[in-house]
């Protein structure tokens, strides 16, 4: 009784409490990181180094009015924000944090598929938000998301497939400890799917250089336009869960997971020291710097740049990538 | 016991929503309840032990098919509600005769599975090689089913191709 429900639900609410507060704080860093990059000081009234701004950001959206256009579906226009969020949060249900049972709520023999197929779920809260606003540049918006979305989508998950096919399983704890066992990260067997997977998951979250879905200049917000207070917030949210939910997947595909450099190595053993956690969110907070790095960085890509890149280059990459593991497999 | 609550549960839940997705006025909640019944169908298949089913099931048609639905009544943009047919009568015809010929089939089945006990293969009859749901499902395909399998694929490819040559006569 208590093993089967009481400590799984506990689990899964320290998970979803954790996930939502850390998403405020990236929030945070996001600011402060591109406030850096642009030579600016960032967040610095609330708090030593405006550290308390990721504490009063979501006061004040829960605080503020929160409209629905007169003219929109009442219905769809509160369900979109719901159903973006929630298949966010609910894949971290299989990530696993660390090596201890403690870590990860539970471990699916198909964990890798669920990811994919519960992420797939959360397009339609865009589409939705698009369309029950009945608003003209959400639409739009929208339209460009879901197109986006699935591209991506494909790409990510054709190149995904080299991965179970080195790892040989598609569970996310079998992954790192196949890792393990190979003695090295799949990163230095599978480079060229870790560059796919990590602009697969750019364009999937919606993250520049490809925020088509919400570029200001052009749709004046993108598909939450017409959102606000706690609605808008919950899409908000979502994006960074999202954020969050990549990095993860790219830490334990291609970059052990818990696991320390050269797993097998024993002159680096005195590593050890460091709990397996720390190794995990480490990494993860690594990936996080890159992403918004990569915002400072990049200009938007333009929307037909996106589509030929997502088609014509990633899925063909990545198709070849699943050809050549497969020889390489089968040989070795 | 707890299993058959859930399955009969989950039973009136799909028939409720696929009920709902006929009947609703809005094509877009239509395809919202079809999306749900899709989910329920995968809840099944969870119950049934077939989790990597269930994945494919919300991967492909939850998460890629529907949506492309949902795109395609959202550029046809069907300003409120659909006009009823000019001729009711004769559409309620065929679809009583399509109706019927569903119900005939399910009584086929009914009574030809009623007479064997072993309604689906045993797992055990077969000796895998391989451990795991997904391991034995991809073992069947490339072994006992590899010629339907690999007919089902020629004609996925072929479907593409013709997608693709319709989509741009000009080529």
């Amino acid at each position: 009784m208590i093993d089967t429900i009481v400590i799984p639900l506990l689990k899964i609410a320290v998970l979803v409490n954790g996930v939502l507060v850390a998403v405020t704080f990236t929030v945070l860093m996001e600011r402060k990181v591109i406030a850096w990059a642009q030579s600016r000081l960032g967040p610095m009234r609330v708090g030593p180094y405006g550290i308390l701004q990721a504490i009063v950001d979501p006061i004040k959206l829960i605080l503020k009015e929160d409209i629905t256009p007169a003219k929109a579906d009442k219905w769809m226009f509160t369900l979109a924000p719901i159903l973006s969020l929630v298949p966010a949060l609910v894949v971290f249900a299989v990530v696993p944090f660390g090596g201890d049972e403690l870590f990860y709520v539970t471990d699916i023999n198909v964990g890798l598929l669920f990811i994919i197929a519960v992420t797939s779920i959360g397009v339609y809260g865009i589409i939705l938000a698009g369309w029950a606003s009945n608003s003209k540049y959400p639409l739009l918006a929208s339209l460009r998301a879901s197109a986006q979305l699935i591209s991506y989508e494909i790409a990510v998950t054709m190149t995904l497939v080299s991965v179970i096919l080195t790892a040989g399983t598609l569970s996310m704890i079998g992954i790192v400890e196949a890792q393990q066992e190979a003695g090295f990260w799949f990163f230095f067997v599978q480079p060229v799917a870790f560059v796919l997977v990590l602009i697969g998951g750019l364009a999937e979250t919606n993250r520049a250089p490809f925020d088509m879905p919400e570029a200001e200049q052009e749709l004046t917000g993108g598909f939450h336009t017409e959102y606000s207070g706690m609605r808008f917030s919950m899409f908000f949210l979502a994006e960074y869960a999202n954020m969050l939910v990549i990095s993860a997947v790219v830490v334990v595909l291609f970059w052990g997971g818990w696991l320390r450099p050269f797993p097998n190595v024993a002159a680096l053993s005195f590593l050890d020291f460091i709990p397996s956690w720390v190794w995990f969110f480490g990494k993860m907070f690594g990936f996080l710097y890159l992403f918004i790095w990569i915002r400072a960085t990049l200009p938007r890509y333009r929307y037909d740049q996106l589509m030929r890149l997502g088609w014509k280059v990633l899925i063909p990459i990545a198709i070849g990538n699943i050809v050549v593991t497969a020889v390489v497999k089968v040989l070795l | 016991m707890a299993e058959t609550i859930g399955f009969y549960t989950l039973s009136v839940l799909i028939l409720g929503l696929a009920v709902l997705v006929v009947t609703a006025k809005n094509t877009v909640h239509s395809i919202l309840f079809l999306v749900m019944n899709f989910l329920c169908v995968a809840v099944v298949y969870v119950v049934l032990q077939a989790e990597f089913l269930a994945v494919i099931q919300v991967l492909v048609y939850a998460g890629g098919i529907v949506v492309l639905y949902l795109i395609v009544v959202m550029l046809v943009n069907l300003k409120g509600e659909a006009e009823a047919h000019q001729d009711p009568r004769r559409l309620s015809v065929i679809g009583l005769a399509l109706a019927g010929a569903v119900l005939l089939e399910l009584a086929g089945i009914l009574v030809y599975s009623s007479g064997s006990d072993a309604t689906v293969p045993s797992s055990e009859a077969v000796a895998f090689p391989v451990q795991g749901n997904v391991e034995e499902l991809g073992w069947l395909l490339y072994t006992d089913y590899l010629i339907p399998f690999e007919v089902a694929s020629v004609l996925l490819l072929v479907a593409m191709i013709g997608a693709i040559l319709l989509a741009r006569r000009e080529v």
